[in-house]
């Protein structure tokens, strides 16, 4: 199969509008299963008591965070090597949703933060690691936002993006190379989970519904960017008739 | 070594610009003046204990050191930029990224280096004595060079956008923030008796890496800017 007939936008865009039902579908279900799982079925922790549930919306929520970034960068990248169009419309069109994870991640930890450590924010370098994180996304969204020029302004924000993805690796290791309030990872590719299983699955679960309302999200929001700026190609108003 | 063309461009371009901030000297004193200003304000505004002072000096200097090169930046191409000079050094058949390097050197020796002349005195008017007080100039010595580097490439990417004073503050802050956690937490661990060199070798790889990447990013964006 060649997979660059999807760069086309003319052959993408009715691609992407039937898989996004499929993978909004997936997160309902996936997210629905894991709160279910995280907040009834998941035993209550002995330390922390109940309110240690939020970590189930917050882990995989910074995990997205980080990793919505680097997609990002990646597809700027793309972009810039490959001079395609299409690329810089998808970092265009993951770059919302990075923000809204990071955000997310960011306002679940102080409502964690504030039953367990006693206050809503600490400036600890993972906190202020993944604050900068949110910065970069919205540096992103504006520098293209101020641009005219749409040729220009998708190459200068990938441009930024790429630059700034030397944070991601310091967000992910903030919590070895300082020692800091925010605990370390419980959760590790090599190592045995921390953690019960149960706990493991929901969260687990959690993170594929995120996946899947970011892969969800981010072609609906690609498939208007195609509707802004081909408005004037042929086969869109070939849609308009049929 | 002298005659070889490359050689030549970056010694001239140095120069040019040097001659150019010299010539318009005002510009290099408004920058000092306002990295003056910001530092006094917060005594005025936290109130004169000198303990607090002392305290709160590494991160008053460092900051105000940030704002003053912030406020500097968007002077770094945008005149280059409307009389077509910068087009010509598109052109020019030396690599780019070097010709940056000269500009971002000139602009560190006029507004970056005064900087750290200056921080003494204030560092003095803080309260910080002896040994804490060379800290904090090698901080800023290692450490302005690193924002003036980055600041290139925020420069270079909002390069005649509206706005553009702001956007570069938006863009490069969160960039400068590793330098100033570092700068500053050398010369607070130097205040404690720990001792500064984990937090000035830090810099001194920021300085390193912002050496040999920035230029070359800061091209880039120039290219983007300008095709």
């Amino acid at each position: 199969m060649n997979w660059f007939r999807w760069s086309s936008l003319q052959q993408f865009y009715p691609a992407a509008g039937k898989l996004i039902p499929w993978f909004a579908s997936l997160a309902v279900a996936f997210m629905s299963v894991g709160l279910y799982q995280g907040f009834f079925v998941a035993p209550t922790d002995f330390q922390q008591g109940e309110s240690y549930r939020i970590i189930f919306v917050h882990v995989p929520a910074a995990w997205m965070s980080m990793f919505l970034y680097v997609i990002m960068a990646g597809w700027a990248a793309a972009g810039l090597g490959l001079n395609a169009k299409p690329s810089f419309m998808m970092a265009q069109a993951v770059a919302p949703t990075g923000a809204m994870f990071t955000f997310l991640a960011l306002l679940t930890g102080s409502f964690w933060g504030k039953p367990t450590w006693g206050t809503w924010w600490v400036w600890d370098a993972r906190l202020t690691s993944e604050l900068i994180l949110l910065f970069q996304y919205l540096g992103f969204i504006l520098l293209h936002g101020s641009i005219d020029d749409l040729r220009r302004a998708d190459r200068a924000s990938a441009l930024l993006a790429l630059v700034g993805v030397v944070n991601v690796p310091v967000i992910y290791f903030s919590v070895q190379w300082w020692n800091t309030l925010h605990q370390g990872a419980s959760v590790s590719v090599t190592a045995a989970p921390k953690m019960a299983t149960t706990m493991l699955a929901a969260m687990g679960l959690m993170a594929l519904g995120f996946w899947m309302y970011s892969l969800a999200v981010t072609l609906m929001r690609m498939r208007c960017l195609t509707l802004e700026r081909e408005r004037h190609a042929a086969w869109i108003r070939g849609l308009e008739e049929s | 070594m002298k005659n070889s063309p490359l050689t030549a461009a970056m010694w001239g371009l140095l120069r040019r610009d040097l001659l150019l901030a010299w010539r318009r000297r005002s510009e290099l004193l408004t920058t000092l003046f306002f990295f003056v200003i910001v530092a006094g304000l917060f005594p005025l505004g936290i109130g004169p204990e000198p303990a607090t002072l002392r305290t709160i000096a590494p991160g008053v200097v460092w900051i105000a050191a940030l704002l003053s090169c912030l406020l500097s930046l968007h002077r770094l191409f945008a005149v280059d930029y409307q009389d077509g000079a910068l087009e010509q050094m598109l052109l020019a058949p030396q690599p780019l990224s070097l010709l940056v390097m000269s500009k971002v050197c000139a602009h560190w020796i006029a507004a970056g280096f005064p900087l750290v002349l200056l921080s003494p005195l204030l560092g003095l008017q803080f309260g910080l004595t002896g040994s804490t007080l060379w800290v904090l100039v090698c901080s800023l010595l290692l450490g302005t060079p690193v924002l003036s580097a980055l600041g290139s490439i925020g420069a270079a990417l909002t390069l005649g956008i509206r706005g553009s004073g702001l956007l570069v503050a938006l863009l490069t802050l969160p960039l400068f923030v590793p330098v100033l956690i570092f700068g500053a937490g050398a010369v607070v661990s130097s205040d404690a008796g720990l001792g500064a060199e984990a937090h000035l070798s830090l810099l001194g790889a920021c300085l390193v890496l912002a050496t040999v990447f920035a230029p070359w990013a800061t091209a880039a964006a120039l290219r983007i800017a300008l095709e």
